[in-house]
Order: C-alpha cells, then sequence, then structure tokens
C-alpha cells in the first residue's frame, strides 16, 4: 500500500497548543490532579501520554504519574492477521484502582483500539473512572465510544489515513491527511 | 521483522535474529506473571493439547502455566494415559487429537525428530518440548534469555556446558543458541558422555571441569540419569561427583560473577552440591520463572491466524 | 522355438566380450552369438542397447513365508524381473526362517509358480537364525541352496562361526556374512558420526562392521573356507577386504547401490525411507567404497532388497524398521552414479552385476557362452526416467530414490529362453 500526502492538519505549534488545551480541560473537569494518571497507548499514545502529564505537572506543580498500555495482546483480530505484531511492554508506573485514568492516543477512529485498552486496564484493577483523549478524532466509530479530550476533530474518508508524527518516535510533530492510491 | 515460522522444532534451523527476536518479544511477557490479575486474553477461544510421552513436571506445567495466562484452553495428554499404551501409533494418535479441532500442539517424546514428524502430519503449530537427545528448544531459549537479563548481552560470553552431553536435547539446543548469539561454548565430561565428533556442532571439549570453570561467564551443569550406570558409561555416582559434580571447592577456581545454571530437575549432591545450586551464583529458579515468559512468547507468536482481510483499525495496520 | 537379438552391443566378460552383433536363442539355450539371421526366430530389435547376460542380485529379501503383506517370493521374483534381474537370491531370514530341505524346496517352489526370475534361496546358517547351533546345511544345499547366511543377524558366537565355515566348504558354497558387532553397534540407529550427534540419535560406529569383518576373515583364512561379505559400507572394511584379497584369502564381497550413493546426511529430516543397515554411513566412507569399486576390490552389487510395511516405515525414526527395497532401481542408480560418473566401465558394470554374482554363488547363469541357459537382460543405458514407487512391482514402497531422475533402464528380459519383460510389462508369469 502507497499512500499520498493530501493535506496538513497541524505542524509543531498546533499540537503544542492542543497538548496544551487538553491539560487545561483534564484538570478543570477533574477539579485539579489528585488520583489521576495518564496513560499512553503504544506507540504513539506513549509520547503524547508524557506531554499531556507535563503540562499538567506544571499547573498544578505536582509531578502527574505517566504509563504506556501496550494493547497488542487484548486486540480482537489476532486471529485474522498472518504473523503476530510485535508486542510491547505494559508499564503502569501506580496501581490504578480507586484512580482516575485519562487514556491518551493519538488518533480516534473504529474505537477497537480504546476497546482494547479499557479491557487491559480492567485487568490492572477497578479505575474510578477512565476517560479518554486523543489528537485527532476522525469519525467512522464501529464501537459505542467517544472521547472526553479532542485535540482536532478532522472529518475523514475510509480511505483517507491520518498520519500523526511525533519527535520522540518520527523525529517531527506534525499531522497530515494521507490517501491510499493502491 | 516478522516471525514467520509455524512450528518451533528446534534452535538449529533459527536464524540469530528470530532467536533474538524471540527474546525480545519474551521481555513484554515477563511482567504479565506480576499482574494483579495475570492473564491477558489473547490466545482465548485457542485449544492448546500438551502432549507428553515423557514424565515432566517442570517443562509440563510451565507450558500450561502460560497457556492459561494467555487465555487458551488446555489440555494434558501424558503417555500413561494416552492411547499409546494400547499400540496406537504417534500419528494416528496427533491426527485424532488434531480432528478434536486443537489450535496448537506441545509435544514431547522420547524419538529424536518425533515433533518434526508431528510436525509433517498436522496443520496446527507444533512446539517441540523435548525429542529424545535430539532438541529442546523452548529450555535454551529460556536459558538465553536469563543470560541476557544478567549480563545484557550473550555476545562474547564463554559457556561451560557440563554433564551428560551425549543424550541432553537441552545441551544441544544450548550449543546452537549460544553458539549462534556470538557465545563461546566447551562441552564438559567423561569422553563416555561426550557425542562423537562434537567438534562438529562448534563447541570445545574439555574432560577437566576444574579447568574449565576458571574462565567461563556462565557454567550450566546437566542432570545425570542414574540409569546411564547400567551402561556404563561411569562406574559410580560417587565417582562421577568427584569428577564433574559441581562443588563449592571446585567453585573457588571460577569467575567472580560466575552464573550457574541448571535446567533441573536436580540431583542434589551428585551433579550439584545444595550449597552451590541454593547459592548466590544459582539462577536456576530465575530460569524457571523466565521460562513462562519465553513459552508464553513462543505461544503467541506460534499462535497467527490466516490472514484473512484488512486489518480494522488505523492503528492496527501501522503497528 | 527361437528368438534372435538384433545389433545390440554385446557386452559378456565370462568370455571377454564387448562387440556389436546378434544373439540366437534356441530352446531354452544361448545357441550362437555373431552376425545372424534367421527368418523363424522371434526378433528382439537391441540397436543401441546393451545386450549382457542376465544380472543377478544377490541380496533380497523376499519376506515370504511370514510377512507376505510386504513381499512374496512371486511379487519380488516380478520385480526382479522389472529391474533388469534374471536371478536373484534370497536371504533365509523369513517367519520360519529357510533352513534345511523344506524350507529351500519350498521357496523353489513359490519361485517356479511365479514364472518370473528365478528365485535362489540361501539358507539359514544355525536353526532358527538364533546362532546357537547349525542348521541342515548339507540338506539343503542339495535341496538346492546356493549359500548359507543368517543375515539381519550376525553369527556374534565365534566358534559357532568357525564351524559354519568349516563345514560348509564340504559342499563348496561361500557363507554371506552380515558383519556386525552387535554390542557396539548397540542401539545404534543410524551412523555414528557428525550427523548422529546433531540428531541427538545413537550411532552405529564403522568399527562395528570392520571388526566383525576382521573375525570373519580370520576365521575363513583358519578354515581356508569361503567368505562372502555382505552390504560392505565402511572405508575400514575395504581395507581388510583388500589386505585380506592381496594375501589370497578366499574372501569376497558386496556393496549396495544406496551405500554407493547416499550418505547420513540422509538421515537429517528423519526421513525413514533412509534407516538401513548398516546405516548411510558419512561423506568417507561412501568414497572409499566407490574408490573400492574402481580398483576392482569389490565383487558385486547386490540391492539387499528389504521390504516393508508402509505403517511400520511411517512412524518415528527410532522405531522404525531397518531396510529399503531396491530390486526396481538398481540398475539405474548404478547406471546413473557409477558407470555414467566414470567409476566403472560397462564391462565392470556387468561383471559386478551378473558375472562375479554367478561366480560367487556357483550358478550356471550369468554368461552368453554358447549352451548356457538363455538368461539375458537387454538395456538402454541412456534411457531417462524418474523413479514413481507407486509404480513398482515389488509390495512395498520404502524406496530412497523416490522421485530421482535416473539414466539407464531396462528394456527386455529374456529367462530360460523366454521373453518375460519387455517395454515396461511382464508378460506371462502368475
Amino acid at each position: 500500500m502507497t499512500t499520498r500526502e493530501k493535506a496538513s492538519i497541524m505542524d509543531k505549534d498546533d499540537i503544542a497548543r492542543a497538548i496544551r488545551r487538553i491539560a487545561h480541560e483534564i484538570i478543570e473537569r477533574n477539579k485539579g490532579a489528585k488520583d489521576l494518571v495518564v496513560v499512553g497507548i503504544r506507540s504513539r499514545g506513549a509520547p503524547l501520554a508524557k506531554r499531556i502529564a507535563n503540562v499538567m505537572g506544571e499547573i498544578e506543580g505536582t509531578e502527574i504519574p505517566v504509563g504506556v498500555l501496550d494493547i497488542t495482546l487484548y486486540r480482537d483480530d489476532l486471529q485474522l492477521v498472518a504473523t503476530q505484531p510485535i508486542v510491547g511492554r505494559t508499564d503502569l508506573p501506580v496501581p490504578i484502582a480507586d484512580r482516575i485514568v485519562i487514556l491518551v492516543d493519538d488518533v480516534l477512529y473504529t474505537g477497537r483500539t480504546v476497546r482494547a485498552a479499557m479491557d487491559e486496564l480492567m485487568d490492572f484493577g477497578r479505575p474510578r473512572a477512565i476517560q479518554l483523549a486523543v489528537l485527532i478524532d476522525r469519525g467512522h466509530r464501529e464501537l459505542p465510544i467517544r472521547a472526553d479530550y479532542v485535540g482536532k476533530n478532522v472529518p475523514t474518508s475510509a480511505k483517507e489515513i491520518i498520519s500523526v508524527r511525533v519527535i520522540e518516535v518520527d523525529g517531527e510533530d506534525s499531522v497530515k491527511v494521507e490517501e491510499m492510491v493502491s | 521483522m516478522k516471525f514467520e515460522r509455524t512450528d518451533l522444532l528446534g534452535l538449529e534451523d533459527l536464524t540469530p535474529e528470530e532467536i533474538n527476536f524471540i527474546l525480545e518479544t519474551s521481555e513484554s511477557f515477563v511482567e504479565i506473571s506480576e499482574r494483579p490479575i495475570k492473564k491477558v486474553p489473547v490466545l482465548r477461544g485457542l485449544t492448546v493439547v500438551n502432549l507428553f510421552f515423557e514424565p515432566s513436571t517442570r517443562t509440563r506445567t510451565s507450558f500450561e502455566l502460560a497457556e492459561k495466562r494467555l487465555s487458551a484452553d488446555t489440555v494434558n495428554i501424558s503417555a500413561s494415559t494416552s492411547s499409546a499404551v494400547k499400540g496406537e501409533t504417534l500419528k494416528d494418535t496427533a491426527r485424532n487429537i488434531e480432528a478434536m479441532s486443537i489450535d496448537m500442539l506441545v509435544v514431547r517424546h522420547s524419538a529424536p525428530g518425533a515433533a518434526r514428524f508431528l510436525a509433517d502430519v498436522l496443520s496446527c503449530p507444533v512446539i517441540n518440548a523435548g525429542d529424545g537427545s535430539h532438541e529442546h528448544p523452548t529450555q535454551a531459549l529460556l536459558d538465553l534469555f536469563t543470560v541476557k537479563k544478567k549480563r545484557g548481552s550473550i555476545e562474547g560470553l564463554k559457556v561451560a556446558i557440563v554433564g551428560d552431553i551425549l543424550h541432553s536435547r537441552v545441551a544441544r539446543s544450548n550449543i546452537w543458541g549460544f553458539t549462534k548469539l556470538g557465545a563461546r561454548v566447551i562441552v564438559c565430561g567423561p569422553p563416555t558422555l561426550i557425542p562423537p565428533e562434537a567438534e562438529s556442532l562448534g563447541v570445545e571439549i574439555s574432560y577437566d571441569l576444574v579447568r574449565t570453570i576458571r574462565d567461563v561467564d556462565i557454567i550450566m551443569m546437566l542432570r545425570i540419569q542414574t540409569e546411564r550406570l547400567k551402561e556404563c558409561f561411569f562406574p559410580s555416582i560417587r565417582e562421577y561427583a568427584e569428577l564433574y559434580g559441581l562443588d563449592s571447592e571446585k567453585l573457588k577456581s571460577a569467575k567472580s560473577n560466575v552464573i550457574i545454571m541448571h535446567p533441573g530437575p536436580l540431583n542434589r549432591g551428585v551433579e550439584i552440591t545444595p550449597d552451590v545450586a541454593d547459592g548466590p551464583y544459582s539462577v536456576i529458579l530465575e530460569q524457571v520463572k523466565y521460562g513462562l515468559a519465553v513459552r508464553m512468547a513462543v505461544l503467541y507468536l506460534l499462535s497467527g491466524g490466516e490472514f484473512k482481510g484488512e486489518n480494522s483499525d488505523q492503528k492496527w495496520s501501522d503497528s | 522355438m527361437k528368438i534372435l537379438i538384433k545389433n545390440g552391443r554385446i557386452v559378456d566378460p565370462s568370455q571377454n566380450l564387448d562387440s556389436h552383433g546378434d544373439v540366437l536363442i534356441e530352446d531354452e539355450r544361448i545357441a550362437r552369438i555373431g552376425s545372424i539371421d534367421d527368418r523363424e526366430a522371434t526378433l528382439v530389435d537391441a540397436k543401441g542397447l546393451v545386450v549382457c547376460p542376465g544380472l543377478i542380485d544377490m541380496h533380497t529379501h523376499l519376506r515370504e513365508p511370514g510377512r507376505e503383506d510386504e513381499e512374496t517370493i512371486a511379487t519380488g521374483a516380478r520385480a526382479a524381473i522389472a529391474g533388469g534381474f534374471t536371478s536373484i537370491a534370497c536371504m533365509a531370514n523369513t517367519e520360519p526362517p529357510i533352513e534345511g530341505e523344506g524350507g529351500t524346496r519350498f521357496v523353489l517352489t513359490k519361485a517356479r509358480q511365479a514364472r518370473a526370475a528365478k528365485v535362489y534361496p540361501v539358507a539359514a546358517v544355525t536353526k532358527g537364525l538364533k546362532g546357537e547351533a547349525l542348521a541342515e546345511i548339507g540338506s539343503a544345499i542339495k535341496a538346492g541352496a546356493v549359500a548359507i547366511s543368517d543375515d539381519g543377524l550376525p553369527i556374534r558366537n565365534s566358534s559357532l562361526m568357525r564351524r559354519a565355515l568349516e563345514y560348509v566348504s564340504i559342499f563348496g558354497k561361500p557363507v554371506l556374512a552380515h558383519c556386525e558387532d552387535l554390542a557396539l553397534s548397540g542401539n545404534g540407529v543410524m551412523h555414528e558420526g557428525e550427523v548422529s550427534t546433531v540428531l541427538g540419535m545413537r550411532g552405529i560406529p564403522a568399527e562395528a562392521e570392520a571388526i566383525a569383518i576382521a573375525r570373519d576373515i580370520m576365521l575363513a583364512v583358519l578354515t581356508r573356507s569361503r567368505l562372502h561379505v555382505c552390504h560392505l559400507s565402511t572405508s575400514q572394511g575395504v581395507e581388510l577386504l583388500h589386505e585380506a584379497k592381496r594375501k589370497g584369502a578366499a574372501v569376497t564381497c558386496e556393496v549396495t547401490p544406496h551405500h554407493l550413493v547416499l550418505t547420513d546426511e540422509s538421515v537429517r529430516t528423519f526421513d525413514t525411507a533412509m534407516k538401513v543397515n548398516p546405516p548411510l554411513r558419512s561423506q568417507t566412507h561412501v568414497a572409499a567404497l566407490r574408490r573400492a569399486l574402481k580398483q576392482g576390490i569389490i565383487d558385486a552389487i547386490a540391492s539387499d532388497h528389504a521390504p516393508h510395511a508402509l505403517e511400520e516405515k511411517d512412524q518415528e525414526f527410532a522405531l522404525a524398521p531397518f531396510g529399503m527395497i531396491g530390486l526396481e532401481t538398481t540398475l539405474g542408480v548404478v547406471c546413473t552414479h557409477i558407470y555414467h560418473e566414470g567409476i566403472i566401465s560397462l564391462r565392470s558394470m556387468v561383471e559386478l552385476l551378473s558375472t562375479n554374482p554367478a561366480r560367487i554363488l556357483g550358478l550356471n547363469t550369468g554368461t552368453l557362452k554358447e549352451g548356457s541357459p538363455a538368461d539375458v537382460t537387454i538395456f538402454d543405458p541412456r534411457l531417462e526416467w524418474v523413479v514413481e514407487p507407486s509404480q513398482f512391482q515389488s509390495r512395498s514402497r520404502n524406496c530412497p530414490f523416490s522421485g530421482w531422475k535416473l539414466k539407464g533402464k531396462v528394456v527386455t528380459v529374456i529367462v530360460d529362453g523366454r521373453i518375460v519383460f519387455r517395454e515396461g510389462e511382464i508378460i506371462g508369469g502368475s
């Protein structure tokens, strides 16, 4: 499959502003950062979670615990793929029981990733609440899931792909719409 | 890389990249056994059969726990309860089991090549849990993993494998594994228990344990089976222990950071004395612990289904 | 009835003959060789083909009585014809063994009824092949046994082996010896060496054969009797035989096609078709055997045709029985991998497959001399074919050469003046 770039949606500064806003919204909604733990979904949700937690920490003057979740083992399509995807480590810094988990991912699409992530979180304990923060919501949900915090809503067609790049993984910060050409 | 094997029969035909990939994947599975709920749903709905024609507690339990922690349904068939005693052939036994829609088979058998024989006959993935004196790949993988955890890397290490090399599948798989990852392997034991033309495996040979352990990083002691006594491979257990048993006296000449391994079950006082087995250099229990993670990784990697369509999520197509 | 074989290349080492010409057969006998025209005779066109004395496989196992599901004397005799052999000798290790007069007569009767290749019984050396007491060797030989052998099992007791050699010399027959030190081969299932070490399988060292050959040569010299060493497989064995022959001992030996072309590397896939005793050896031994063939140290090539039921071979390597079939591949394999590779001449090939076996067993065949029985094999050394065991006449399929492309195949076989095989078809018989 090859793709062609169609449009640039966010640049470095746009992403920084969105993260700052999401951090503020999280604190506003939860009336502070008490009992919060921010958990990013591998791979690009993880650096985004760290950034959000950092901003939250600056605002609140405290360190916010950040974890990373690898949802591979909870995917619902593993029997359908020919070779198994690479499994990363899940690393939660604190027990999540009775905490509010802010789940972070780069793109919200079918909702299956978030479903898998929630299932996995539940196996670690019973959080008081799970809230979802995404940088991009591109629609086309296949499960009844919606985000609590959204960086940007981007209406797309199924043929399009949202390409999120982050400095920690890709060496740059950008969000682009690409189109499959074959 | 992609792991594209459908069976794990031995380490001889795996590439160093494939071995490293399994070890890296194993790393991600260690933590699962530390969770409050030690279970992930990855093999949910899959049935794994552990077909053991030889008695085994450790390996079978390890496989079974690994399967259960991946949510597979498991069935254990051991030689005493199987049709083997009724004269049914291995092929028929395996085919009958497969006919019940199983998804994976873990097999231990006394005949070299038995796992490969079944892999040729069956369409489901087959994992070799020991075939005679041939190979025991998951044991070697867990040994490699343990050493990697302790030392960071295998490359450049010097490994002594001590004891009954002739009859040991653990030795063979470890020889392939360690040499492929860049370690030097010395096999040490009485000449009667060193296989002919052992040099062709890419190892050095020594008959002198004390001299051998002086400059090695890892000492792997093998279980000596008392049945070998009957075939005159050595004159007595006492004399074997004196020459090739690892005790604290012999260990004095070893490096200060030496690692002592044993695949179990231990013959305390024969190939290894209790104080050494339980001492500070021993990683025997870590081997057992990591064995679980390594077997989970192997089960996971071999469980891939047939590709039936497009991945359903944007993330999953790029992961 | 007359048969005229026209325009063939006639190769008959027994009369030092290698020339183009015709062979006339009359009344079951070779009548004349030369440039012949005969309008009454049935014509067999042999242009571009080799015409030689009927090939003789001096080492086969036909499983009857006892395991008729694997082979019978009749199916074995037909397999022989299809492989270009006019005569075969069958070993005594059936259930019960071919022993004494009764067993010998049984084989001869069955063979006559089959009306295919001639089958010569080899009778047991010891009662029940138990290696404890001599069988009735004299009665067996008088009834038609051509040699004695406990093949499949060596005679462990040196004193008994000595007696057998001494006793059989009354009748001028050899002992065909399966040379193996059983204690040394132990529970081995393949050649002991690098491959057995890698596979973790018990090995049979080359010395297990060589030690037994050394003993039997010494006993043959001691008793001034005739010893024939079966299925030689090791370089040490070659040296021992070379030395014994140099000193003038009455020893002969045979080698199988599989030991000449296959090595223990074939066992790496645990393919039970490759399980045989003596085991497929390493390259060094194979090279030594080929060299020995070239130097004339080897007297005969024999298939050691050992049929086994599918279900017996279709199991774990360690449990599968030893043995492979070879009647229908021997000529092709030897032609392709020995003759065409320049190891031996066409003349030597005929010697190894006909002249010498006839001499060792004392048969009146293996020659195209005038007046001898009209046993003739006509083959095309250039005909290419692919080994397809499902097409075999043999009842068994445990062939190690399945799928091999070979060059050299039988075209016509004549036994006692009767055409029994022509254009790929067996004619008549039961």
